[in-house]
Parts: C-alpha cells; structure tokens; sequence
C-alpha cells in the first residue's frame, strides 16, 4: 500500500502533462483535488490497514514505513494541499497557470508523503531537496521581484543547508562503519548509542541538525522565512506556511530527535530551550509586524516553539502534545493564511495600516480568522487548547516548571497580537476606498469553511478522538 | 603511515579548504551567479568528502550511488536558480547587477 | 611515494581551482574554472576508486552545470575596460586574505595530529556494486531524482516561458 502515496501523485503528474493537447491539462486541478481528498478518505478510513509491506511492496521495494505520526503527517498534508489548491482557484489566472501549479504541488505532496514514510537519513534530505526545489518554483511563481528574490535567497540557504547536512551525513557514515545500510535511522541511532561520545560522531549530528534547522526554517535559522512566505503568491503561502515547513522542519526534527539521536536529559535540555526560544522569539517579532503574511510567519515561529516544547518532554505525552499540535497547528496556520489570501484577493493588499472594518463586507473571513486565532491562542474548546493543554501538562510532569510558565504566558501574548491583527484588518473603522469589498470567491471561502470546520470539530470532539485516534501515537516512544 | 591514512589526512584537508573558499566566496558577493558559483564549489567538497567517507569504510558502491544522487541534485537545483535569475534578468535588463538584498535583511 | 605526491598534488590542485573560481573577477572565467575544478575532483574520485561517480562528475558538473552557467552569463552586462579595472581592483581589495587564510588553515591542519584510530582501510563489501545499491535497496532515491528534475523541468516553464493569456 504504502508506495502509492509517492507514485500516484507522481504517476497523476506524468499523466495530466501528457502532451496530448490541452484537454488532459483542464482536468489537472480537479484531478489534483480529488487526490488530496482520496489521500485524507484513505487515512480516515483505513489508517489501522494500511502497513508496510504487501503485494506492492514486494514489486516496488521502496523502503517505507508507516506509524502514527507518518498517518497524522499524511493526514494534514492531504488537508492542507487540499485547502491550497482550493485557493488557486479562485486566485490563479489562466488554464495553464493553473495547470502548472496543480503540477508543482502535486510534485510537493509526493515529496512530502516520502519524507512521512521514510526511515533513513540521506533520503530524508533527497526528499527535503525535491520538496524544496518543488517550494522554490512555486515562490518565484507570480514572477514580480520580491517573490523571485525571496526564492533566490531560499535556494542559495538551502545550498548551504544541503552542505551541512550531507558533510553530517558522511562523517557519521564513518562513525557507523560495517552496517550494511548505515544511513537508516534505527542503524545510525544504534552506531551514536556505541560511539556517541566521539568527537566525530557529535559533529556529524550537530552538521545533520543545523542544515536541517536552515531548511525548515527553524530558530535559530528562522531569519528568511517570514520574507519568503510573504513575497510567495496567495495559494503558495498556504501551502508553504501551512505544510511544507512542518512537513520538512519540525516533522525532520522530531523524527530525528525521536527516533535518530539516543534520548538523553542533554539532548532534551537543548530542544525544550530551543522550545522556549521560539515561543519568546516569534512572539515578540510577532508584536512588531504591520503586514498580515509576516505577522503569520512570526506566529509560526512561536507555534513551533511550542512542538518543540512537547517533544523536549521526552516522554510519551510530550510526543502527543507535539504530534497533536503539529497537526493542529499545520490546520489552522493554513487557515490565517487563507484568510489572509481572501483580503488579498478583494483588497489586493495585507498591510494592515491600509485595512480595517472589513468584517461586514467579509462575513466568512471574518469568522473563519476568528476561529483560527483563538485556536492559535489556545482558547477553549478550539483544536489549539487542546494540544497546548497536553504539552503544558507534559512539561508541568515533568518538572519544567519554568517552560510551564512561559508556555502559558506567551499563550495570552499569542491571544493579544491576534486579537490586535482581527481588529485592524475586521473591526474599526474602514477605509473610504474599501467600501465597495465583496467576500472573497467561493472556492476560497469553502477552503476556510472546512479547515475552520476541521478546527471546530477537534475541538468540540476532542474527548472522543483522543481515545480512538490519538492514544495511539503514544506508541512511537516506548513506554517507560 | 597507512594509506587510509594518508587519504584521510590529505583529502580531508582538500574539503576543509575547497569549503572555506566556498563560504567565503558566498559571504562576500553581490552577485547572484557568484552565489551560485559559490555553492557550487561547496557541493564539490562535499561530494569529495562523501566520496572520501565511501573508500575509508570499504563502501563504495553505497557512496558512488550518493555521489550520483547528489550531482543529479545539483543540476535540479542549478537549473531552477538560472531560470530565478534569468526572470529577474527579464525585469531589470542585467542579470549580475541584481544584489541579494534579501539575504541581508 | 609516488601515490602520496600525486595525492597532495590533487588536493592542492582541487584548492586552487576552487581558489581562482571564487577570486577571478569575471564571471565567464569563473564558470570556466568550475569545470576546472571538477575535473580536478573527477581525477580525485578515480584515485578513490569511484569511477561511476567520476564519470557523473565530469559529464554532468563539468560540462553541463558550467554550460549552464555560461549561457546565462552570456545576458550578463558587458563591462568596458574601465569598469573591469575597477571591479578588479574591488575584488583584489576583499580576496586578498583568502589565499593567505588557506595556506595558514593548511599548514595548521597538517601539524595537528588527527585521531585516526577508528579509520582502518575496510575491505570493499562483497558483490555490492553500484546498480544493485540503486535498484534493490536506494529504489526511492531513484524516485526522488526523478522528482527532482521534474521539478526543476517546471521551473523553466514557469519561469521562463512567456506568459499567454487563454
């Protein structure tokens, strides 16, 4: 089963581009569409069946496999691509413009769908590459200066990114000598744990980890990524900002510090400061921003703190406050930035000095941003409070008492530059020019519908979900 | 002095060197093909170090398959940042006075 | 003594290409001497015993990567005489200490006594060879290339390709 989620987008892609004249081509967006909501039926419906192995498996032996943190990633890729593309819709001029951007996150969401599944170490940066080559194109895409020059300082980072990764990679592939497949996660886990204490051995980790901080755009590495994500057109925004960053940054992250470095109180000490660090920091650069895109992007930051919070609990509830609010967070980012490509669309601006009062003229927005930025706050009993709860508590069992604090602290700080943005952008008084704003197309105010939906619905379910769904990712840390 | 040594001494020199010229070079220009230029002469060091990596383990065949990987990487990449800069060219009329002011700020 | 010769003559040779492709101020001499360098390293992979590797190296960066390169240097601005003295002397102003800063990292390097106890020359594996690591354990790596310059396939049409409205 598992080989599918990489070919058939894949195999969809080298089908819609078939040159055959243009009629494969029309259907591309819809085909891409259906897709993404075959993806999430599949996972909600069959994710207990779904294994490795197989009759596919024995004729295609990719090396894949599949554990609850790969079936919630899976998930909100499929969402999140799904969200995306519905804003292309109705902000993407042109047939082919259309057509080659459903062809562009089609080759995104394989990537992604390979990094979810995979177990070994040089392939996780192979897929990062075609997800990042995939991410550059689609930045450059509205071809205006800023977005070509935002995908021009990614790509040369993420050369950079490529160096340190790959020099980690071989230095650790001498520390892991006579494996037979020495690059995959549990063998390098097993070489660190016998040579963890070379020089050699902490360098080449060290190298792997801080290429793959530059790439998911993590702090301390976080200063492209809020200019990045506002230079990209309305629909790469959501996908970048929503998906393929935590699908690359935080899902590598967690994976390598989950299942790649032998846990220590070392190595969790440093992950719950960096934790912290990104709360602190996204948050404050958040306080300061005018534009809606960087105000997300800073946001992100912060949000990301706080997985890393979760996972440097080392335990197993750490590991669901993460992994809960990974998908969470991947659910309602998506969400502001489609909000944020709604006013783009009928304004044709996110700065949000020139804004305000649009709520009557926006009524879908309005509340849709409403529902994401109490989420995002961690506001009860939206989808956000419930994983900020799990990390809190993790953390309070845990003894970090002080990253406790700091987590619930900067919560109310999220809540209040939020609040601030809505009543710029939705409340107050607007602007005379703004008086003739219709709501944003359909397809976009459905995009927001279901994601805000999504966000509602966890909430309100949660108690439901948790033993059904959600328990069961305990099960990527041992129990101790 | 053995020879795995010996390689290791040397060439692990030649990778320290080739990448302090790369990140030297990436720091200090304003061109965007230097840039390029730049990470290319990075992606050279790590490929020798993959490589140099391989032959100290005995593993070869793993390490001349991702030496490959990565030259078919490097191309992908190379590819997409010429056309970046020629759109930019198409814009401005010059495709090396285009200074990277967004890496800057 | 002849195979240590050649291999500090092919490092050095690999530092100096890298050397002039960073420090020469025109951009078409600075393509040109990637290639340069990637032969050097092409010559470097057959002394590691990588020759499929070699083989990718020189067809691909050192010919089609500097190719590439070239033809977009060719829409660079052309500079007079006058301009390029200047942009010489620019370049000679903030590179002159590289050179030095190798050859000191060099002659440091090569006094420190490196750990090598965990290096011991390893026989090849047996019977792995290049296509069975690609075709029966690498297949996604495979997959992933493919990917990848589909991709960069996409970002010259997107790109490049002068928008028609239909």
């Amino acid at each position: 089963m598992l080989p599918l989620f990489v070919l058939v987008p894949l195999a969809l892609l080298m089908i819609v581009n078939l040159p055959v004249g243009q009629f494969l081509r029309r259907w591309s967006w819809g085909l891409t569409l259906l897709l993404t909501i075959a993806q999430a039926a599949a996972l909600i419906c069959f994710a207990p069946h779904l294994k490795a192995g197989g009759f596919l498996a024995t004729l295609i032996p990719l090396t894949l496999e599949l554990d609850n943190l790969s079936c919630v990633m899976l998930l909100a890729i499929a969402i999140v691509v799904g969200a995306s593309l519905l804003v292309a819709r109705g902000t993407v001029s042109g047939m082919k413009q259309l057509s080659n951007f459903a062809s562009l996150v089609l080759i995104a969401m394989a990537g992604m769908n390979a990094l979810a599944l995979l177990r070994d170490l040089f392939s996780l940066w192979l897929f990062f590459e075609v997800v990042g080559v995939a991410s550059f194109v689609l930045i450059a895409f509205r071809r205006d200066r800023g977005a070509l020059e935002g995908a021009f300082t990614y790509i040369i980072l993420s050369g950079v990114a490529t160096v340190l990764m790959l020099g980690g990679l071989a230095i650790l592939m001498l520390v892991g000598r006579g494996e037979s497949s020495p690059l995959t996660f549990a063998n390098v886990q097993a070489a660190l744990q016998i040579s963890g204490g070379l020089t050699a051995a902490r360098l080449g980790i060290g190298m792997f980890l801080c290429g793959l901080l530059i790439k998911g755009g993590l702090v301390p590495f976080h200063g492209w990524l809020p200019g990045a994500y506002s230079a990209a057109n309305a629909p790469a925004s959501v996908l970048l900002a929503g998906i393929v960053t935590k699908a690359t940054g935080v899902y590598g992250l967690m994976r390598v510090v989950s299942s790649v470095i032998p846990p220590t109180p070392g190595v969790n000490a440093v992950v719950l400061f960096a934790g912290a660090a990104a709360v602190v920091i996204g948050a404050l650069g958040a306080l300061y921003q005018s534009e809606m895109k960087r105000l997300f992007a800073y946001s992100s930051i912060s949000q990301v703190g706080y997985i890393l919070l979760g996972l440097g609990c080392g335990g197993p509830l750490g590991m669901l406050g993460a992994t809960l609010h990974l998908f969470n967070h991947a659910i309602f980012k998506s969400l502001l930035f489609v909000n944020a490509a709604a006013v783009e669309q009928r304004v044709g601006t996110t700065d949000m000095t020139r804004l305000g009062g649009l709520g009557s003229k926006m009524p879908w927005t309005n509340v849709t941003s409403l529902i994401a930025t109490l989420s995002t706050a961690g506001v009860p009993p939206l989808s956000g409070f419930w994983s900020k709860l799990i990390i809190v508590v993790a953390l309070w069992q845990g003894a970090h008492y002080g990253y406790a604090v700091v987590a619930i602290l900067f919560s109310l700080v999220t809540l209040g530059y939020l609040l601030l943005m809505q009543r710029k952008v939705f409340f107050g008084e607007m602007p005379a020019e703004l008086a003739n704003t219709r709501e944003a197309s359909p397809s976009v105010v459905i995009s927001a519908v279901v994601l805000a939906g999504i966000t509602f619905g966890m909430g309100v379910l949660f108690p439901l979900l948790l033993k059904t769904f959600l328990l069961p990712v305990k099960s990527i840390f041992p129990l101790q | 002095m053995t020879e795995a040594v010996l390689l290791f001494t040397v060439f692990g020199i030649g990778v320290i060197l080739t990448a302090i010229v790369g990140f030297y070079c990436l720091l200090t220009t304003k061109s965007l093909i230097r840039a390029l230029i730049a990470v290319e002469i990075l992606a050279k060091a790590v490929t020798l170090l993959i490589v140099l990596c391989g032959y100290l383990t005995g593993r070869m065949a793993l390490a001349q398959t991702l030496a490959i990987t990565l030259i078919i990487i490097e191309v992908a990449i190379v590819v997409v940042a010429i056309s970046v800069v020629l759109a930019l060219f198409k814009q401005d009329g010059d495709a090396d006075a285009t200074t990277m002011r967004t890496l800057k700020g | 003594m002849l195979d240590t010769v050649l291999v500090i003559l092919l490092t050095a040779l690999l530092a100096i290409g890298a050397l002039l492709t960073a420090m020469t101020s025109r951009l078409l001499r600075a393509a040109i001497m990637l290639a340069v360098t990637s032969a050097v390293l092409t010559a470097i992979m057959f002394r590691l015993n990588a020759p499929l590797a070699a083989v990718f190296e020189l067809s691909v960066c050192a010919g089609l990567v500097p190719a590439i390169f070239i033809s977009a240097i060719g829409l660079t601005r052309r500079l007079d005489p006058e301009g390029l003295k200047a942009r010489f002397k620019d370049r000679i102003k903030r590179y002159w200490f590289l050179p030095v800063i190798l050859v000191a990292v060099a002659a440091g390097l090569s006094q420190i006594h490196f750990v090598t106890d965990f290096i011991v020359s390893a026989p090849d594996s047996a019977g792995e060879t290049v296509q069975t690591v690609f075709w029966n354990t690498r297949p996604l790596d495979l997959l992933g290339q493919v990917a990848a310059l589909l991709a960069a396939a996409f970002a010259v049409v997107v790109l490049l390709k002068e928008t028609t409205n239909d």
